[in-house]
């Protein structure tokens, strides 16, 4: 074989079906007698239930049922809540399907109309007239546990959820005897999960057999039915839950929903499938948000730049219930990785989970990892700010030195490959990062334009000089462009977008070192934990199942191949990587193998596509399948040829006799001839086909550098991205390809959380963000191309070598843009803005600085 | 988003949808759908009937007679962006709808449809006020009048149109060799609505202003001239010094009603209304600024 395909940057074998319309999502199911449901839900954040008169509903046309809290009260259990961390008095109350007395946040479920339309029972929804007493809403996280604030539950006083608490080292004596110490606050806000498909299930209950069968939009079909099994009362064995294609999920497709309940709920009532869409409204309102953490953060440290202690004080809003993984995002995956890439002694996380009237919290890419790094990379680059030093020599100070089986941090994880100093140097030799600082300079006014030469505006002087008026001159003349080397924008390939254009098509764009515009330059080297996780750990930190994964490897006659798996991919490529590992390890055509997932009834169990789990879980379950197909393989073959099996060698494909490569058998011989059975050696069983489970010894920890650069437009406050790199390092790469489209989208989501994304609630509890109007999705306009580089170590705690890379890009590329912008404002003095970093927010600090 | 249930109706000429609306009170009129529709879904909009305008002919196209521009209310954006006759007779227009919504908005979306909408962070409004465009309105009957701008938009989401009327067509004067014209807006990240826009147009002799046409909307509730840039710059020579002096007191000019969001408070707009004027009248006039 010339070139090898574990590593080579084959195409999606997913996208052809996506992106021509063939791909079958659970919307689009449509069974006999099938009706439709449609979901009432509280305009309240919190209110009690005086009434609810549902018969003018169930005399509307088309209407065949209208339910309530009372028909699912004691007929459906609540939603269990499946990350009980242990050790911090969690609060498991009451979640149930539909609202019986009490509302808790605006777009709980109060009744649910089943129709024959949907038409018909959006109309009916109209019909139903609920008489509720509004309550006092308590909509913050910060203020949740104040005194005199709503409460939610009754057995959970102050409204607190849990509290958690890890601690390495002696923070006490770490801060006592401090020699510098840097304080934020750190509002990570809420975000609101975007997958193009929204929420959806189809349930269909055949009485006669007492089956329950539902296609659900979900990341982890086995999870959705072993919680469906605990929540309808149907034994696991009796239900089927199918994830067709899913369009998207980022995390808030793990979490088992109340809807998909009520669906099941209707249709074991009515006998009939019942089919359950959500508008983009109600997934705005009602699908599981993340972020929502208020961090009160101190970093201690030596005069030279050495961290000595971090500690931090967390309320992370859960929302009104506890969803799904609700609990362990903001503890286990959050308050674990303080460390990030550093060695830092002495650690301490005090977590409280807080319930407010709001949308349930749960993951969101990254879910916890992009709020620790944030955290940990904000600090680091207050305390380069404190000691006047460059925040790039800070963190060489205290990255962890290279290691390659094992380092223990002080929180009692044990990362299990880095090489932090190569992957920082790397990156910013690629931005040449001296350069930028020098351009840096520049477009403050601090150093003279090399060479007069640049090109001048004909004939005028420019605009405003902001220069005077902030006692920071500009040089006068915009030094910006090609004779600084390394031009923003056009040389890689891409005009970047403005907002703020003109309505003629000329891109005139940003001059970073124009009067007027600063340019910022944010650094950040980030460690996560991923490929969630050893069981034995999952059942030690509360979470409510396993986290092995299992694969089933099946040839046929014809010598092509199906690999069963128990993970659920919805975008991350899987199909093809999978493929990828079976050709690898057994020389059969990648295109001769197909994967299947996604149906609890044909697939092996599994836990699930989340945590950047499913290559290095689920693949190495994969792999340890292959391996056992060649095993056997290899005594079929010693069979046939008439040869001992230690006389068998395996190459490419073929097995044959040591010294004899004439004297060969393809897989696809083997294959066959198992298939067929005619000639066994003695005791073999018939068939080639393979299972293996695989369990993890260790999460794995991919790691990176990231830079940002930005230019800050002082008259408006308009920042634009320049140039993004992300350094990722996720071990080995069975597909290049799909790795950068993973960095790709990954960063795009971060810098929407640091630029545009954010889901405001008034003071009632009334979600201002509805809708795409108001809550800002990244555009590709507004983004630069996003350059791509790798290290490769791999991972010895992974029998492939991988580490995951669905998440790295959200995880670094927040806190490297929001550095980068307040780098960019360091001249006004500026050291924190809230998110996102809206053009207001920026200018109006602006303001201030001038003012002071 | 779904809408409730309402009759639907298409109507083939000017006349016929007039009395299709005359015949079903409270009916609204669909021209490209972008803003209807969404309402509809939303049932924030509960029409008993739908008259789909949509397919009328003579509301449709552009033409260019004796020095003036004649635009078919249900033209859409995107054939106004890319009308080559515009793009001499009043690149400004083919401008500013290259700046509208994406692609498939534009290529729904009307002009009449998104005047007669009266969304204040509609960028036509705007553009067509700081033009000096007249809009023809056909009523009931076949009575006809022509109105400016503002005298179509009275507020937000409201216009003088009666329910039986309809915008038939926008005319607009053809750019003369001596005129600039530009629009500058601040986007919404989300919905790419005028946070802030700004429309100048400049009459230019010799590097000196002789008149000048200047319009902000979407920080307002309709569109609002700036009279004290226009004295201002009326005279003076286009310099970076004399723009920037000349729109000192534009903020001044928007009224006492700045709208305000989450997203950007009226002190902000009203701030950012004269750096939009700036920005437009520095890329009209080729000042150069940052």
């Amino acid at each position: 074989m010339t070139t090898r395909i574990f590593g080579s940057g084959i195409r999606r074998r997913e996208d052809p079906r996506l992106i021509t319309g063939q791909a079958t999502y659970t919307d689009d199911i449509s069974l006999n007698r099938m009706v439709y449901a449609a979901i009432l839900r509280s305009p309240h954040a919190h209110a009690r239930i005086r009434s609810i008169d549902t018969s003018a509903a169930k005399s509307a046309t088309g209407v065949v049922a209208v339910y309530t809290g009372a028909d699912t009260d004691g007929v459906l259990n609540p939603i269990p809540c499946a990350w009980v961390v242990p050790d911090s008095d969690v609060k498991a109350v009451a979640y149930p399907a539909m609202a019986t007395n009490t509302v808790r946040y605006a777009g709980d479920a109060v009744a649910v109309v089943v129709a024959g339309s949907r038409y018909q029972a959006e109309d009916a929804l109209e019909l139903i007239n609920v008489d509720y007493e509004p309550l006092p809403a308590n909509v913050h996280a910060e203020a949740a546990m104040n005194e005199g604030v709503p409460q939610l539950h009754e057995d959970a006083p102050n409204n607190q959820a849990f509290h958690w608490v890890a601690a390495g080292g002696d923070t006490d004596t770490a801060f006592a005897a401090a020699e510098v110490t840097v304080t934020d606050t750190i509002v990570q806000q809420r975000l609101i999960p975007n997958a193009m498909e929204p929420r959806s299930a189809v349930a269909s209950y055949a009485s006669a057999m007492g089956e329950l069968t539902i296609w659900n939009t979900t990341q982890n079909p086995h999870i959705a039915r072993f919680v469906t099994s605990l929540v309808t009362g149907v034994p696991e064995h009796k239900i089927r839950v199918i994830a067709p294609e899913v369009g998207g999920g980022f995390g808030a497709k793990i979490p088992v929903y109340p809807w998909e309940m009520i669906a099941a709920f209707c249709s074991m009532q009515l006998g009939r499938p019942v089919k359950w869409t959500e508008t983009r409204s109600e997934n705005y309102q009602a699908s599981p948000h993340g972020r929502d953490h208020v961090q009160a953060v101190e970093m201690a440290a030596t005069r030279e730049g050495k961290i000595t202690g971090l500690r931090s004080v967390v309320h992370a809003g859960m929302g009104a219930y506890l969803s799904t993984a609700g609990p362990g995002i903001p503890t286990i995956l959050h308050g674990l990785m303080y460390s990030g890439p550093y060695d830092i002694p002495n650690i301490k996380a005090d977590i409280y989970g807080v319930f407010t009237n709001t949308t349930p919290v749960d993951a969101y890419r990254g879910a916890g990892r992009p709020e620790a790094t944030f955290l940990v990379e904000r600090m680091v680059d207050l305390l380069a700010n404190e000691l006047d030093m460059d925040p790039v020599e800070v963190r060489r100070i205290n990255l962890i030195p290279k290691f390659g089986d094992g380092f223990d941090i002080s929180l009692g994880l044990t990362y299990d490959s880095g090489d932090y100093h190569a992957a920082l140097d790397k990156v910013l030799e690629h931005v040449d990062y001296q350069n930028l600082r020098r351009e840096q300079a520049i477009s403050r006014g601090q150093e003279p334009v090399a060479g007069e030469h640049g090109h001048e505006h004909p004939g005028h002087g420019h605009g405003h000089d902001h220069g005077d008026e902030h006692g920071h001159g500009h040089g006068d003349e915009h030094g910006h462009g090609d004779e600084h080397g390394h031009g923003h924008g056009d040389e890689h390939g891409h005009g970047h977008g403005d907002e703020h254009g003109h309505a003629h098509g000329e891109e005139h764009g940003v001059q970073p070192s124009a009067a007027g515009h600063l340019l910022g330059i944010g650094v950040s080297t980030y460690c996560e934990i991923c490929g969630i996780g050893p069981s034995q750990v999952a059942g030690a930190v509360g979470f409510g199942g396993g986290l092995w994964e299992s694969a089933i490897i099946r040839f046929y006659a014809t010598g092509k191949v199906n690999v069963f798996v128990g993970t659920s991919p919805h975008g991350q490529g899987e199909e093809t990587t999978f493929a990828q590992i079976v050709s690898d390890e057994l020389g059969v055509p990648v295109d001769d193998v197909e994967v299947i997932h996604g149906d609890t009834d044909n697939t092996p169990m599994g836990w699930g596509t989340y945590g950047s789990r499913t290559t290095v879980i689920s693949g190495a379950a994969v792999a340890l399948s292959s391996r056992k197909i060649k095993d056997k393989a290899i005594g079929l073959a010693a069979h046939l040829l008439e040869a001992a099996e230690e006389d068998i060698e395996y190459e490419d494909g073929k097995f044959f006799v040591r010294g004899s490569p004439d004297r060969s058998q393809t897989i696809q011989d083997i294959a066959l001839m198992a298939n067929m059975a005619w000639n066994m050696p003695e005791g073999m069983e018939p068939g080639l086909e393979a299972s293996a489970f695989y369990d993890t010894p260790n999460f794995t920890f991919p790691f990176g550098a990231h830079v940002a650069v930005v230019s800050v437009d002082t008259d408006n406050g308009h920042i634009v991205l320049l140039r993004y790199a992300a350094l990722d390092d996720c071990g080995r790469q069975i597909n290049p390809m799909i790795v950068e489209g993973q960095v790709h989208g990954g960063v795009v989501q971060g810098a929407g959380q640091a630029l545009w994304e954010g889901a405001v609630y008034d003071d009632d509890g009334q979600l201002l963000t509805g809708s795409m109007l108001d809550y800002a999705l990244p555009k590709a306009h507004l983004l630069p191309h996003i350059e791509t580089l790798s290290t490769v170590t791999p991972s010895p705690h992974n029998p492939l070598g991988v580490k995951g890379i669905g998440e790295t890009g959200t995880i670094a590329s927040t806190i490297t843009i929001y550095n980068a912008v307040i780098d960019a404002l360091k001249p006004f003095g500026i050291t924190r803005l809230e998110m996102p970093l809206t053009s207001e927010r920026v200018w109006q600090a602006i303001q201030q600085s001038k003012g002071a | 988003m779904f809408a409730p249930e309402f009759d639907y109706y298409k109507a083939t000429t000017v006349a016929e949808a007039i009395d299709m609306l005359g015949s079903n009170p409270g009916a609204k009129a669909m021209a490209g759908g972008h803003s209807l529709i969404p309402l509809l879904k939303l049932r924030l909009a509960r029409p008993g009937a739908v008259v789909d305008i949509s397919g009328i002919s003579e509301m449709k196209g552009i033409s260019v007679n004796n020095g003036s521009i004649r635009i078919g209310a249900l033209t859409t954006h995107w054939e106004i962006e890319s009308s080559p006759e515009l793009q001499s007779a009043n690149s400004l227009l083919a401008e500013a709808a290259g700046g509208i919504g994406d692609t498939q908005v534009r290529n729904r979306g009307t002009i009449g449809g998104n005047l007669s909408h009266a969304d204040p962070a509609s960028d036509w409004g705007t553009v067509l006020t700081a033009l000096g465009a007249t809009l023809e309105i056909q009523g009931s009957g076949g009575a006809s009048r022509t109105v400016t701008p503002t005298e179509l938009i009275l507020g937000p989401l409201t216009t003088s149109l009666s329910d039986t009327e309809l915008l038939i067509a926008i005319n607009v004067p053809v750019l003369t060799a001596n005129q600039r014209g530009e629009y500058a807006k601040m986007s919404h990240p989300a919905s790419g609505y005028a946070v802030v826009g700004a429309a100048v147009v400049v009459n230019v002799d010799h590097h000196t202003c002789t008149r000048a046409s200047i319009a902000v909307g979407g920080a307002t509730p309709v569109p609002v001239r700036v009279t004290s840039v226009e004295a201002g710059l009326t005279g003076k020579e286009l310099t970076n010094e004399n723009i920037t002096a000349a729109t000192s007191q534009a903020a001044g000019d928007l009224g006492d009603e700045i709208l305000g969001d989450f997203y950007a408070s009226a002190e902000y707009r009203r701030a950012m209304a004269v750096v939009e004027i700036r920005h437009a009248l520095f890329h009209a006039t080729g000042v150069a600024h940052h």
